[in-house]
């Protein structure tokens, strides 16, 4: 009972959020897509991060690859099979990396992930620079800004229903477990790289999906735009604010801090960099486990301590 | 082209391995990831560039002025930044992912104020840019004087730590941190010491780049990404490892560079690291751990 009360109002949220286009004019309708992709790739970096307290840094490595492949194929393929292949390329890409990285210790995976974007970029540009010949590459897709709204706005539900799933279900557990303590996971009989994979293998695909849905708002891509780190960064800040082991935390953090940068970036546009680290240093130390958790245990009557 | 290759090879390895003498005191000694290391090395570069640029410095005397103040810098970030972390890590917390969060912010705040103050070019000055004829191979005189002085200060540097107290002081908190306070050594005191001059170490290295190569005030990523390569792939704390390293990544660049493409260095460096971590994730010549 209380469960189907959830699901019609989560139900309900998503329908109504639906009609955002017909209510703001361009510049709102800009700011609600940058605040679903964002609230998309928090979750799916929660989804993997939460419970196995991986940081990962590579978001925009697969985000960017997104965008690429509909760059390379936009002009030959119809749009839902573009995304089929962006998918596919992303979940190859990240079951390569994760194979390669999931088995070592934490450090060397943030390490890894942290320079990723940076190669990837790398490769391609070495590509388009040494057998295409060009650099950058034009979309021209019939998309509007709502049409892209709503897609995202459907890969944000699906997302959501995913993290929902896989917190209810024995994958879920089994990752808790491989948080809190690795060697007991082994020795309940958990498959530890495998869940892993599997974890980091959704999230990187969903993460690509959003690349390549929100590609053609540019128009014209070149590997130094769509492989920008601040995207990884902010993904990063935004799930850990909300609280990234938290079903809804990924939410609570995205939208103030997507406000926040979106009114940095207006009017402190050569600052911005200085403050976007200041906010980091900022939360990491004040708000450790996330903004969810700090409220519950203020609600709770605790030492907000 | 071989012995030009090999030339350049050591030249850049020699500051790599600088570069990463200070990164593994930092992330071997004190358990401090420091994403931001890169920056610290970029900061000296453009540091020295103002000296040279404004009041004429030789690059060589800055060396004694950007270092000492990178020392204190460094201190007081640790005090400031890393020792609330290491004294929450013990309630609990978790001092490696807290310190790689941190130092990341710290990244973006340290680069946004160099955007700020010199703007996206690529900078540089000029000095000692003559042609030198080393084994047949004609070379500017910088880049030589470059390789010197990294490899004076590293081997200084790994001498100092293999024969002082200082430095058995250093290799047990390396090695034993749990341990070390058992024999009365102060582990926070040596952590931030070790921070300190892992610091001045970068930006001894940042020195150095700075009279050779072009740099801009965003390139520090890429230090931090080949420093650390370094460190794990010399092993975590093993001093000498991380020197060897330093000049097999140069080599190995600059081989790339010369018989591939300058535009895969960066992917052959990867490819190094991917390798490594799958085969020895111990490091090249770290201990295997049991």
């Amino acid at each position: 009972m209380k469960m189907s009360i959830k699901f019609s109002l989560f139900a309900g949220l998503v329908g109504l959020l639906g009609f955002a286009p017909l209510v703001f004019e361009d510049y709102g309708l800009g700011l609600m897509i940058g605040i679903v992709s964002y609230a998309i790739l928090a979750q799916a970096w929660s989804l993997f991060s939460g419970p196995t307290r991986y940081i990962s840094l590579a978001t925009v490595a697969f985000y960017g690859v997104g965008a690429y492949v509909v760059a390379v194929l936009n002009e030959d393929l119809a749009y839902p099979l573009i995304l089929l292949v962006a998918v596919g390329i992303g979940l190859v890409m990240s079951l390569a990396v994760g194979i390669a990285t999931l088995r070592l210790a934490g450090v060397y995976f943030v390490i890894f992930s942290f320079g990723l974007a940076e190669l990837v970029r790398q490769l391609i540009t070495w590509y388009e620079v040494n057998i295409t010949g060009t650099l950058g590459r034009y979309i021209f897709l019939p998309f509007e800004a709502q049409h892209i709204y709503w897609m995202l706005l459907v890969l944000a539900a699906i997302t959501f229903g995913i993290a929902w799933w896989i917190k209810n279900s024995r994958t879920g557990m089994a990752l808790r477990v491989i948080g809190e303590d690795e060697v007991v996971a082994s020795h309940v009989g958990i498959n530890i790289t495998r869940t892993k994979l599997l974890l980091f293998a959704i999230s990187a695909s969903i993460m690509t999906l959003v690349g390549a849905i929100q590609a053609p708002r540019w128009v014209y891509i070149e590997p130094s735009i769509v492989f920008n780190p601040t995207v990884s960064f902010l993904t990063v800040i935004m799930a850990l604010l909300g609280g990234p082991h938290r079903l809804l935390g990924p939410i609570f953090g995205v939208i103030p801090l997507f406000l926040l940068f979106e009114w940095l970036s207006a009017n402190f546009p050569n600052h911005y960099s200085i403050l976007l680290g200041a906010v980091f240093i900022l939360i990491v130390f004040l708000l450790p486990k996330g903004v969810l958790e700090f409220i519950d245990r203020f609600r709770l009557g605790g030492a907000a301590k | 082209m071989l012995t030009t290759s090999l030339v350049i090879g050591l030249v850049l390895g020699g500051t790599y391995a600088l570069a990463a003498l200070g990164l593994t005191m930092q992330y071997g000694v004190s358990r401090i990831m420091n994403l931001a290391y890169g920056e610290f090395v970029i900061v000296a570069a453009f540091a020295t560039f103002v000296l040279v640029s404004t009041l004429d410095l030789d690059p060589l005397l800055s060396l004694l002025l950007v270092g000492p103040a990178a020392f204190i810098a460094s201190y007081v970030i640790y005090a400031v930044l890393m020792a609330p972390l290491v004294k929450r890590s013990q309630k609990g917390g978790s001092l490696e992912i807290d310190s790689i969060l941190v130092t990341f912010g710290l990244l973006f705040l340290i680069q946004g104020i160099l955007l700020v103050i010199f703007g996206a070019d690529f900078q540089s000055y000029s000095y000692l840019n003559v042609p030198l004829n080393l084994f047949g191979v004609i070379i500017a005189a910088n880049q030589v004087l470059a390789f010197g002085l990294a490899m004076f200060l590293g081997v200084g540097l790994f001498l100092l730590i293999k024969f002082t107290r200082w430095g058995l002081i250093l290799r047990a908190v390396a090695q034993r941190p749990e341990n070390a306070p058992l024999v009365a050594i102060n582990v926070d005191r040596v952590a931030q010491l070790a921070f300190a001059f892992g610091g001045m170490l970068a930006a001894q290295a940042g020195v150095v780049i700075s009279m050779f190569q072009t740099f801009t005030a965003t390139a520090g990523v890429v230090f931090t990404m080949k420093a650390l390569i370094v460190v794990i792939m010399g092993g975590v704390g093993n001093f000498l490892g991380a020197l060897l390293a330093g000049l097999i990544l140069g080599l190995v660049e600059a081989f790339v560079s010369a018989y591939l493409d300058p535009g895969l260095t960066l992917a052959s460096t990867y490819l190094i690291f991917l390798v490594l971590l799958l085969w020895r994730p111990q490091g090249l010549f770290g201990k295997s751990v049991s």
